[in-house]
């Protein structure tokens, strides 16, 4: 079925007829097939969906700014943090990278377009109807999904508040817009680089897209496997996760952390990516172990796929399996290491300078490893029985995905902006954008590692007196990372709408094909492929 | 720049090296499919060689124990829970019994439909520490069948079993839990 699809889709893929294709209005952003287009969508798609799940999650700050129950009821209180997961996840961060990988693999591996345009439309258009299934279902009687971004059965399928079937379908169609997307890039990789580059050759950025898409590839489709057998179990009377009826529960928690462990590399290899082209732009230098890189994010991924369990330590898992996941677990942090050392060496003796792209660049090394740190704490079985969930799970993952994957899609952003609408963006409000957010974000989650090692469980919209204090630090911190991401906005309008002209390559310290095409990036680049040499 | 690359670009034409690469990648999508499927009875199987989980036999076993063990003594322990919603009364007549390993076992269980409809109910035993499920051998009991009681209706429900010879020395007690399920909506027949 596919192939037919693509057979059609390549028919009429536009060629060098600039003029008859480029519609105008709505229309031009429906049909559009440009992977310049599409990379914007996605982008401007995940922002909406951020500044959406960020309203949620200043309504969960607001319940827990003091102890007791102030502004919703409980239930409610559930759907808030299960559909701010699922939104973050699958809604903002992931799509992000989506865009990133389409505004500019091409361009950086010499390519005319992605291979499939007419797909990518699809994979891209097929998004906003599951979010709006999901965040449709806060209006229907059932309300929207309470089970955590986890779904864990019993709760989505026994006890679950009539949402699942918004839930599964919601999932479904995000998994396919993944999977299509996926496949694109891999055959975009694979076919079209420019004559002379070789794989060895390629950007690291590409490189981790590359990688990422296969990931995706294998996870998805058990993504959505799992939320099939949950579909049945709850309206066909299966019994895959119903101990009644000869199933397992836990069983439940196997499949989805299988995808959810690489799931949460999914959204952290691409940050890789960027930081490692960002860095050594900013240090005029090249990166330290371009080879030494391309290996530690093979092996980080396939290691993600035999260390799922180390969310399940509580389960009951016999000794040997609880060694056997916390000894695999541990490993991952060598070629982690690999990545932050190569990272900091690039940056040794090199002629720095600190534009908002290298800040939050800078910023993403010593947080995420902050956050790399807190898991390898977490990894630890003994201690995990302690910590689990709890905050300091919270502050664990938070750190690794706001501090890491959506630090690194703002540097992305402020480094690209010039590229992709012509105009230099205005650095001081970019600074202010900055600074704002990284103290903000700061006293938005630190205090969460105190929190959780006091024993402050996650995902209850109350908590005992002596908790008080640090929760309203942690609520201030919150809204304040909130005022400051509508500055990143002002930033982006201010700069679509005009600003000091860029050039072709504003940043003196960058390389790479992309920086050979004008500014803005016109509608077609590389319709005849650059040699690389 | 090679003249092939420059035709790729452009083309109208379906490059048979994409198709090749998008029928790969399209077969890999669904052998994932699969195998999150293919999880569900590799679970089952890995569980029952190693016995982790704490299931036990669901069907009965004949007894094969080469004679009894008096040299030690094992605790077996006996609870109960309620899932959510079924309204019935489900206890162990007596809590606890001792037995030496080899030595078969018989113990009764007492439930009463406490509603004022027929309900079938599902007991899903589990064995702790879950280890030692393997060595817990049912000859006998009611959990291998649905259990049907009418309104009001009680009943006992007989279990019979003996540990195996070869339990691990360092295991001294064993829980045996039961859970019952109301599965009148899901019950066959
Ligand atoms: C050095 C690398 C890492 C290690 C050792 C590690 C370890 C862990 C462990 C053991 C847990 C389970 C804690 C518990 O539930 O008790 C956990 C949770 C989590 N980790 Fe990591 N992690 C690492 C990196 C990452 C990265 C890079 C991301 C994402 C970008 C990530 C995202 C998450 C998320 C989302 C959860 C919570 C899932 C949930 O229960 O909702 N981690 N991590
Ligand atoms: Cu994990």
């Amino acid at each position: 079925m596919t192939t037919e699809t693509i057979n059609e889709s390549l028919d009429d893929s536009h060629n060098d007829d600039h003029h008859d294709h480029k519609m105008t209005g709505m229309k031009r952003w429906l049909y559009t097939t440009n992977h310049k287009d599409i990379g914007t969508l996605y982008l401007w798609f995940a922002f909406i969906m951020f500044l959406t799940g960020g309203a949620l999650a200043m309504v969960i700050r607001i319940e827990l700014f003091q102890p007791g129950l102030q502004i919703v009821e409980p239930d409610f209180f559930n759907q808030l943090t299960t559909v701010h997961g699922l939104i973050m996840v699958f809604g903002a961060i992931m799509p992000a990278f989506t865009g990133f990988a389409n505004w500019m693999v091409p361009m950086m591996i010499g390519a005319p377009d992605m291979a499939l345009p007419r797909m990518n439309n699809w994979s891209f258009w097929i998004l906003p109807f599951a979010f709006a299934i999901l965040l449709g279902s806060f209006f229907m009687e059932s309300g929207a999904p309470n089970f955590g971004w986890t779904f864990y059965a019993p709760l989505s399928t026994t006890y679950s508040n009539g949402s699942t079937a918004f839930f599964v379908f919601a999932v479904h169609i995000m998994g396919i817009s993944s999977i299509m997307g996926a496949i694109n890039i891999v055959v975009t990789i694979m076919n079209l680089r420019a004559p002379g580059m070789t794989y060895m050759k390629m950007p690291l950025f590409v490189w981790t897209f590359f990688i990422t898409a296969y990931l995706l590839i294998a996870v998805m489709p058990v993504l959505a496997g799992v939320v099939t057998m949950l579909l049945t179990d709850t309206y066909f009377g299966t019994s895959f996760f119903d101990a009644a009826g000869g199933g397992d529960p836990v069983m439940f928690q196997h499949i989805f952390w299988f995808f959810g462990h690489p799931e949460v590399y999914i959204m952290i290899l691409p940050a890789f990516g960027i930081v490692s082209t960002i860095i050594p732009a900013f240090s005029r230098k090249k990166l330290f172990g371009y080879s030494s890189m391309v290996y530690a994010t093979s092996s980080i991924a396939l290691l993600s796929f035999i260390v799922w369990a180390h969310h399940m330590f509580t389960t009951g898992m016999p000794l040997f399996g609880e060694l056997f996941f916390m000894y695999c677990t541990m490993l991952i942090a060598v070629p982690t290491g690999v990545k932050v050392f190569n990272w900091v060496a690039t940056m040794w003796r090199g002629s720095l300078t600190f534009e908002t792209p290298m800040l939050f660049s800078i910023a993403f090394v010593i947080l995420f490893t902050i956050g790399g740190f807190s898991g390898l704490m977490l990894a630890l079985t003994p201690v995990d029985f302690q910590y689990h969930d709890t905050y300091f799970v919270v502050a664990h993952f938070h750190y690794v995905l706001v501090t890491g994957s959506l630090f690194s899609i703002y540097a992305g952003a402020y480094f690209w902006l010039p590229k992709w609408t012509g105009n230099m963006y205005n650095e001081s409000l970019a600074k202010w954008h900055f600074w704002s957010s990284l103290i903000s974000v700061n006293l938005l989650f630190f205090p969460m590692h105190f929190l959780g090692l006091a024993g402050m469980p996650r995902r209850i919209p109350d908590y005992a007196l002596q908790f008080a204090d640090f929760n309203k630090w942690v609520s201030i911190g919150g809204f304040a990372f909130g005022l400051s991401q509508l500055i990143f906005l002002a930033v982006v309008i201010k700069c679509i709408k005009g600003g000091d002209k860029a050039p072709a390559k504003p940043w003196d310290g960058a390389e790479g094909l992309e920086w050979t095409v004008a500014s803005p990036a016109p509608y077609h680049t590389f319709s005849t492929p650059p040699k690389v040499d | 720049m090679s003249e092939g690359t420059e035709q790729e670009a452009n083309s109208h034409e379906i490059k048979p090296s994409n198709s090749k690469v998008i029928k790969k990648l399209v077969l890999v999508v669904f052998a994932m499919f699969g195998f999150g499927f293919g999880l569900v009875p590799l679970y089952d199987v890995f569980c029952d060689i190693t016995g982790l989980n704490g299931k036990t036999n669901t069907v009965g076993v004949a007894y094969a124990a080469d004679g009894i063990d008096t040299s030690r003594t094992i605790k077996v322990q006996f609870i109960t829970r309620m899932a959510k919603g079924i309204p019935w009364k489900f206890e162990p007549v007596i809590n606890e019994i001792s037995v030496h390993p080899g030595e078969m076992k018989f113990v009764n269980f007492y439930a009463k439909n406490q509603s004022q409809r027929d309900i079938i109910g599902q007991a899903v035993p589990s064995v702790s520490p879950g280890l030692a499920a393997g060595y817990f051998q049912k000859i006998e009991c009611f959990c291998f069948t649905q259990q049907p009681l009418k309104a009001g209706e009680e009943v006992e429900m007989g279990l019979q079993f003996y540990v195996d010879l070869d339990l691990p020395s360092e295991i001294t007690t064993l829980t045996l839990s039961y859970t019952l399920y109301d599965i009148s909506g899901k019950a066959d027949s």
